[in-house]
Order: C-alpha cells, then structure tokens, then sequence
C-alpha cells in the first residue's frame, strides 16, 4: 500500500502530503491535512458540506480524488476570514441568524463566496439555484439567502 | 413570578455564542476529533428484513491483520423480555439492546449483528465481511396493513393483542363526551382515510462518536446526540459501566430533530474499546444512517368529523395507526394527543394504534405524531369548512380551543395564544393578497392549524462570575437552534451587562448537574429558568458583597446595569459598586461568586401555530411548488427573535419536504431503495420560496421570561397546509403523501376514476 505523495496549495500555503490514491480530497483534508471546517453528509456530492474551490472552482470535496489537488490551488472554510478579519459573508451569516446547527455552514460560506466571485449582483433566483447542492435542514434556507443578498449588495456598496 | 418588561438584550438579535467558532470552519462536531492510537469501528448489518439468527461466526474476522476487536449481542447486558420494562425515559431498555445489536433475531435490513473495530476503516470493513451469519431467513412485513393481516409474520412472538399474538404493541385512546351522541346532533359528517409515508429527520451530520476506555474503566465519549446524560445512562445501561466513570462530551449536533434523542453507535464503541485497549471511533455513512436510524413512522389514519350547519364541530372520531419499526415505540401519543387540540370539540375520540413491522425502528422527529395526525384532521377540517361554505380560518376560530377548554388530553387550558394565531393570519397581507396569476399553472391557498404539548422537566445550570468579572454560564443541554444564544440574552438581560460579557457553554456529564434530553421543545423553556434562579442567586450575593463594603442593609441594596447602587438616598451616598469591582474584591469578601441550580421544570405551555401556503401545480409536469408560505405561531416570548424565526421557517421546510417528495421507498425484497441524499429527495434552496413568520407573543405566565417552546409546532400544520393548497389549486383531494409528481400526473390524468369516486 504504497502512497502518494502530493505537493499542493491550501488556502494560499504551499502544502504536501501523502494519501492513498483512492482517498478523496475531502479524506486528505479530514484526515492527514487536519482541516475538519470541510464536512461529510453523503460522501455522494449530493449535500454539498464538503464545499471547497479549486482554482476557484466549487466542487465537492467528496467526489475529488486528493490526488487531483496537485499542483492546484485549493481553498476551504479555513481560509475565508483573513486572519481575524471575517470574509463579509460569515460576519452577515452571524448577524442575520442564517445558520443553526452549523454542519451545512462552511460547505454554504465557501459556495456562496464562490456565486459572489462570479456573480457580484445575483437575483434571489440566482442565489437559490447556485445553493440548490448545499442541503440545509434547519433554516429553510430563508435567512441564508437574505445574508447572501445583503452581503452582495454591501460588498457592492464598498 | 415578574415578567421582566424593560429590555436591552431580551428580543435583541444578537451573535450567538457558537457562531464565530461554525462560520469559521472550528466548530467541533463528532466526526471531527483524533486520539492518540484511536482505531475505526464499522458494523455489520443484516441484509435481511426479517431472519432467524442460529450462529455467528466472527473467527475469521478476528485473524484479518489489523483486526483489534469483535462485538456481538453476547458483549451487551441483556435485558429479558419477560422481565419487564425498563425505562430511561420514554425509551424501554429491552428495546434498546436489542436494536443496537439484533440478539436473536435480526428485524430490519440494516440491523447491527456485530461490529469490528480495526486500525484503518479499510480494515473494519473487509473484516466485516469474513463475519459468518447462519440466518434462518422469515417472511416479514412493512406496511401498516401487511403487519395487520391475520397471516402477517409477528416481530415479536410474545406480544399479544386481544388474545392473540399481534404486531399491535400499543394503544392508547382519549376520550370526551359520547361521540355517538355527538354525531346524531351533526348536519354534516365527512370521513376520510390519509396514509403517509416513513420520512427521515434528515440531519445532515451522520451519527458518529470517538470513545475511549482507559484500562481503570474511565470512560470518555464524544458524540454527537441530543442529550450528553441519556448518552451517559443509555451506554452505561448497555455495558456495564457504572455512570461515575463515564463522561459523555456533547460535541458540536449537526441537526437532530428528534433523532439523536437514542443512542446506535456509543455502546459497541464502548465495548469495542474496552476489548481493544484504544480509543475507537465509529461514524456512520449516509446509507446507514438512512437505513438503520430514525425515520419517523409511515401512517394510516381514518378521521371522521361531525358539524352542525352554523359551523360548530359537534363530534369528531380520530384512529391513527403508526408505524413503530421493529420494536414499540412509535409515537401514538402525539398523533393522537395534538391532532384536535386546537378545537373545543365536546364528543371526541382519538386512538392511536403502535405497530410494528420488519423496518429501522422509529425515532422521535419534531413533534413525533402530531404532524401526522394534525394532517389528517386538518384536511377534513378544510372539507368540512368548505361544505358548509365557510371560511376555513372562521371555521376554524368558531371551534377554537381557548383558556378554559378541557383538551381530551386531560388539560383544562390557561390563557392560549390558539386563536390569535388564526386572528392574525386572517390579518397577514399574505391572506388578502390574490393568487395572482400563475401563466399556465394553476394556484391555490390552504390553511392548517397545529398543536404540540411542549415540555419542562430536568435541568442544571451553573452560572460563576469570572475573576475580571465577566460571566460564564454552563448548561446541560445539547444546542441545536441557538439555545446558547438565548441563555445569553437572558443571562446579559438580569445582569444588565453588555451580552457578549456572557460566555454559554454546554458541559459534559461530569461537569454540570443532570440535564434531560434537547427535545420536546424544551430546552430554552427549561435552561431559561435554572439560569434565571442561579443568576438571581449571584445578585443576591453581589449586593450582600456590596452591602458588607457599604455597611449597609443588604435589602438596601439595588443592583441595575451591571452594578450595585443604594436602593435610595436614604440607604446612603455610595458610588456604585460594578461587577468588575466587586469580583475583584470577591477574595476578600467572602470567596468567588458563583450559584448553580436544579430543577424538574413545570409549567410548559402548549403551543399553537396557524400557517398560510399558496402552491402552483403545474399540470404537465405535475410538479407542485410553494410559492408563498406564512407560518404564525404563539411562541410566548421571542427571547431571540431570529431563532425563533429560524426554527418556524425551519420545521415549514421540513414539512414542505413531507408533503411533496420525501418518502421511504422499498424494494420488492424490503430494503430501502432510495437511502441517499439524491433519491431522497429533501427541499433544496432552489425549491422554496422565503417563509414568512408572524410571531404572536402571548407570555407564558408561569415561565420568567414567558417562554414557550417553539421547535416542534410549526413542523405540525404543514403537510395540511399544502395539502389544502392543492386541493385549492386542482379542485382534486390528495389523501396521500408525499404528492410528488407522479403522484399528481397520476391523480390528475384519472378523471374518470375520480369522478366515480
């Protein structure tokens, strides 16, 4: 059971590790990289709790071999606030109550971050359909798209 | 008791405790925790519904490289069926053990038979297949009315209803006046039959857990639950292990709704730790938790309901039959206890009916029956209104429940918020707005009501003054809705400090006093109230610490926004002493400051909720949406407006998931077919429009802050809600769940058919 060793980038640090070649990304980040902001509901792609980008592409970090991380830049919760600073999407999910119990929250920040880098003015239609792959089973999504809007319409303002 | 009326932090939206730590990626939940040496534990399960099980043979297992430790039902304490029942709350211990691990007969696809604990999962799971099972495979049943046909397999060979061995494990019944008579009296009768589907809680967090045992017996368990100190009572129960030696760590929950109210994992952890000597973690996949944990049941009910033509509802006949799963338990007491309580109904009788069949067994989910039951009862409600022409929400406020109706239930009600929730969503814009057009797909409006018990019971807080004289409070109960946050407000506002000056924690079993489960829609009610009395303690003691430095009469004393003061210039000319100041000098004035107490809370009012849904079909696809949802609730005192707002949009989402797509699918060999997140189709962002919340706040009076719980009422009204929508929409009934596209195309390219009907 020989390993791989993969040299990559996570949240702008250079980083390597070594996986099994059938570990997903979000095993290694779990696992040898200790980074556990990354969740897993369904090991299937199909909730969206292990949200990350690579090279600024959402995916789920389930359905990614952590093999494929390398030479990538990869991004996760971990690395959304800049150092004490919150990314202003984590400071309005806090102010507009838009998380409860916090297991769908990283997975929600990292793709609504991802919406607000591609599309800075998105409709609620827009911000629905792009979250319609991160399950959330304890607001009703209501608060978490009101915070996505707001914060899009105040990072516009700046 | 005084209803604190001047607020500054009480109704305040502000950060909750725990927020930082979850938008930041730290919150600790289940799965996220290492030990030194920890190994991985997997189960086996039964592939079968229902099978005899003759022999196990795990020595194959036992030899695979990497293999620590085996488990069966021999390693947990057994508890004899013919000895009787042996509660830990509501749940019976004989049941217990033998859903954890199948003893001699496996009962469900998916059943434990035994569980490996190995230094990779790899290794735990191919190990895992070398168990040997010799099953002796039965006939089995899952639906209602197959576990009730004269030839159906019997789960459990003891069980016997009217003489004869049954797969009815339970009935209760409640009563008032003579529904015979009541009926006579009635212009109008309607009676229909409803069935619903098995749906899960769907808490996006698996089950998990990391449990060490150390060699003197102490034992450490990090999991993911609703009640740290059932964890604790139910593992201890299980193997053995004295409650002393272990603590329960509640981790960050990543959703509940019920169904982390028993434990599946924690005690073969335990054992499989206690046999390896290393810390083991266990964490379920998504297929197991859909297979093996939960759901709540599936459900025929038949209600019959009798009105005079001015609109009274003279009698009403209810019988609801559960599904419990494999063992007894399903939740008959909400289905048959809530469904009619929001009316005043003189000549009543609603039975409940616990069955059991070869599926999971059920677990609690938000408000376990009463959504199923107020389903029912709130569709015929809808006809019976609509036969007598009526308004359905005046229909409604003419038979409303109000302070001194005697619910069937056994309560005569005190002052209940039920009809100012139909007032107001009478009044809510959404109630005048038009339909408006919907280009090609019909629309329609439904209204439903619901009812849930509410619960007190026993909690523990402690609340210690720091020595820079902030505050950190520690309760007992798992936070899934923002319960720290509540604390907070509360804490802050009988302080009168900035509430961010109030830490909110959570202990672990060994660290506070015994605190019941997060259920019932409890924990705020409950936690509110132990912090409230151990907060008045420490004010007692800083104006007795202030009174000692003044030299004054503790009585003329005062203590207002973070400070004591002289009651009044006749106490004295004094400046006043903060909390800063006078925890400063509590080591010279008597010791740290610092009060804790106990309680069996009383006093849980029920709560009452009235919601609003419009829905367009479109007739084509047959696909039903909801494009406007208004829930109104009495939650008593919104201590923080935006989780109170948070669990009434919540539990709509749930139940519009309900109502429209989520169902248990079974193949033809009795395995669940759909036991993932893409075929289970829970709502997703993009099929659901904003919900509104009116929150009516009728004060409990027998609560300090006026809380009512407010989790588990606005999942109730909503299946019915839709349902009437719909109805609204197509002019056709629905009598099932989930009506789900081809469900609709089904009822609405059958024209013929339903015009025989």
């Amino acid at each position: 059971m020989a390993k791989v060793h993969v040299t990559t980038t996570i949240n702008g640090e250079p980083m390597e590790f070594l996986c099994e070649p059938s570990d997903t990304m979000l095993d290694a980040l779990r696992g040898p990289l200790g980074l556990t902001g990354s969740k897993e509901g369904c090991a299937s792609g199909d909730c969206g709790a292990c949200s990350i980008t690579i090279d600024d592409r959402l995916v789920c970090s389930c359905l990614m071999l952590a093999v494929e991380s390398e030479g990538h830049e990869i991004r996760t919760i971990e690395g959304l606030a800049q150092g004490e600073r919150l990314h202003p999407l984590q400071q309005k999910f806090l102010e507009m109550a838009a998380l409860q119990c916090g297991i769908c929250t990283s997975g929600m920040l990292v793709a609504s971050d991802a919406l607000l880098k591609k599309n800075p003015d998105p409709s609620e239609e827009e911000v629905r359909f792009w979250l319609a792959g991160n399950l959330c089973r304890c607001t009703g999504y209501d608060k978490i798209v009101r915070a996505v809007m707001e914060t899009a319409a105040e990072m516009r303002a700046h | 008791m005084n209803l604190v009326t001047n607020n500054k932090w009480i109704g305040q939206r502000t950060i909750r405790p725990d927020g930082m730590d979850k938008v930041t990626g730290r919150a600790q939940f289940a799965a996220d925790t290492t030990m030194p040496g920890m190994i991985w534990g997997k189960v086996l399960r039964s592939p079968h519904p229902h099978a005899r099980i003759r022999s196990i043979d795990t020595s194959k297992a036992e030899k695979l490289p990497g293999v620590k430790a085996v488990v069966t039902s021999k390693d947990i304490v057994d508890f004899p069926i013919e000895k009787g029942a042996v509660m830990l709350g509501i749940q019976d211990m004989r049941w217990m053990c033998r859903n954890v691990m199948a003893r001699d007969k496996a009962l469900f696809p998916g059943h434990p038979i035994a569980a490996v604990a190995a230094t990779t999962e790899a290794i735990a799971e191919e190990a895992c297949k070398l168990i040997e099972v010799d099953y002796e495979v039965l006939p089995w049943s899952i639906e209602i009315d197959d576990a009730l046909k004269l030839d159906a397999p019997i789960l459990h060979e003891f069980n016997k209803f009217d003489g004869k061995p049954s797969n009815i494990v339970g009935r209760l019944e409640h009563k008032k006046g003579d529904i015979a008579e009541g009926f006579k009296k009635a212009d109008i009768v309607i009676e229909r039959t409803f069935t619903t589907r098995p749906v899960h809680q769907g808490y996006i967090e698996p089950h998990a857990c990391l449990i060490s045992v150390a060699p003197d017996g102490k034992t450490t368990i990090w999991s993911s639950s609703q009640g740290q100190f059932m964890v604790r009572a139910m593992t201890a129960y299980l193997t053995g292990i004295p409650q002393s030696d272990i603590r329960a760590i509640p981790a960050e929950i990543g959703g509940g709704f019920g169904g982390k109210t028993i434990v599946y994992l924690e005690p073969l952890a335990t054992l499989l730790a206690k046999k390896s000597g290393r810390p083991v973690k266990m964490v379920m996949t998504r297929e197991e938790v859909m297979r093996a944990t939960g759901p709540t049941s599936g459900s025929k009910s038949t209600v019959k309901i009798g009105a005079t033509k001015d609109g009274k509802i003279v009698a009403a006949h209810g019988t609801f039959y559960l599904q419990a799963g494999a063992f007894p338990g399903s939740p008959i007491r909400g289905a048959a206890g809530c469904s009619f309580t929001p009316y005043d109904i003189p000549n009543l009788l609603s039975e409940g009916y616990d069955v059991c069949s070869n599926r999971s067994k059920v677990a609690a989910y938000r408000a376990p029956g009463a959504p199923i039951g107020a389903y029912a009862v709130e569709c015929v409600l809808d006809e019976v209104a609509e036969a007598l022409k009526m308004d359905p929400l005046d229909f409604r406020l003419k038979n409303a429940a109000k302070e001194g109706t005697k619910a069937a239930h056994g309560p005569v009600f005190p002052r209940i918020g039920y009809v100012e929730t139909v007032e107001a969503a009478k009044a809510s814009p959404h109630y005048a707005a038009p339909l408006g057009d919907g280009n090609g797909k019909l629309r329609g409006r439904g209204v439903a009501s619901g009812f849930w018990f509410n619960a007190g019971g026993e909690s523990s807080a402690q609340v210690n003054i720091t020595e820079d004289g902030n505050v950190v409070v520690t309760t007992g109960h798992p936070d899934i809705g923002g319960s720290r946050a509540g604390i907070a407000n509360i804490c802050a506002e009988l302080l009168g400090i900035d509430y961010r000056r109030v830490s909110v924690i959570i202990g672990d079993t060994q660290t506070v006093g015994f605190s019941n489960l997060t259920g019932g829609s409890r924990v705020l009610f409950a936690s509110s109230m132990v912090v409230t009395q151990s907060t008045e303690k420490i004010i007692q003691t800083l104006r007795e610490r202030a009174a000692k430095i003044w030299e004054i009469d503790p009585e003329a004393v005062k203590w207002e926004n973070g400070a004591a003061h002289p009651a009044s210039p006749n106490a004295g000319q004094f400046e006043p002493l903060t909390l800063e100041e006078l925890a400063e000098k509590a080591p010279a004035m008597g010791g740290p400051i610092g009060a804790g107490v106990q309680l069996n809370t009383q006093g849980a009012d029920g709560g009452f909720g009235t919601h609003v849904c419009d829905v367009e079909v479109d007739v084509d696809l047959g696909i039903a949406r909801v494009i406007r949802y208004t829930a109104v609730q009495d939650v008593g005192r919104a201590i923080h407006p935006g989780y109170v707002e948070g669990q009434l949009q919540g539990g709509v989402a749930q139940g519009i998931g309900w109502a429209l797509n989520e169902e248990y699918i079974y193949t033809k060999e009795g395995k669940v077919d759909n036991p993932g997140f893409l075929d289970y189709r829970m709502p997703v962002c993009s099929d659901l429009p904003m919900i509104d919340c009116i929150m009516v706040e009728i004060p409990n009076p027998k609560h300090p802050q006026g809380v009512k719980g407010v989790g588990e009422v606005p999942l109730v009204p909503v299946m019915a809600a839709v349902a009437n929508a719909i109805y609204n929409a197509l002019g056709k009934r629905f009598y099932a769940l989930p009506m789900s596209p081809p469900k609709v195309l089904e009822k609405l390219e059958a024209p013929m058919q339903e015009a025989a009907e």
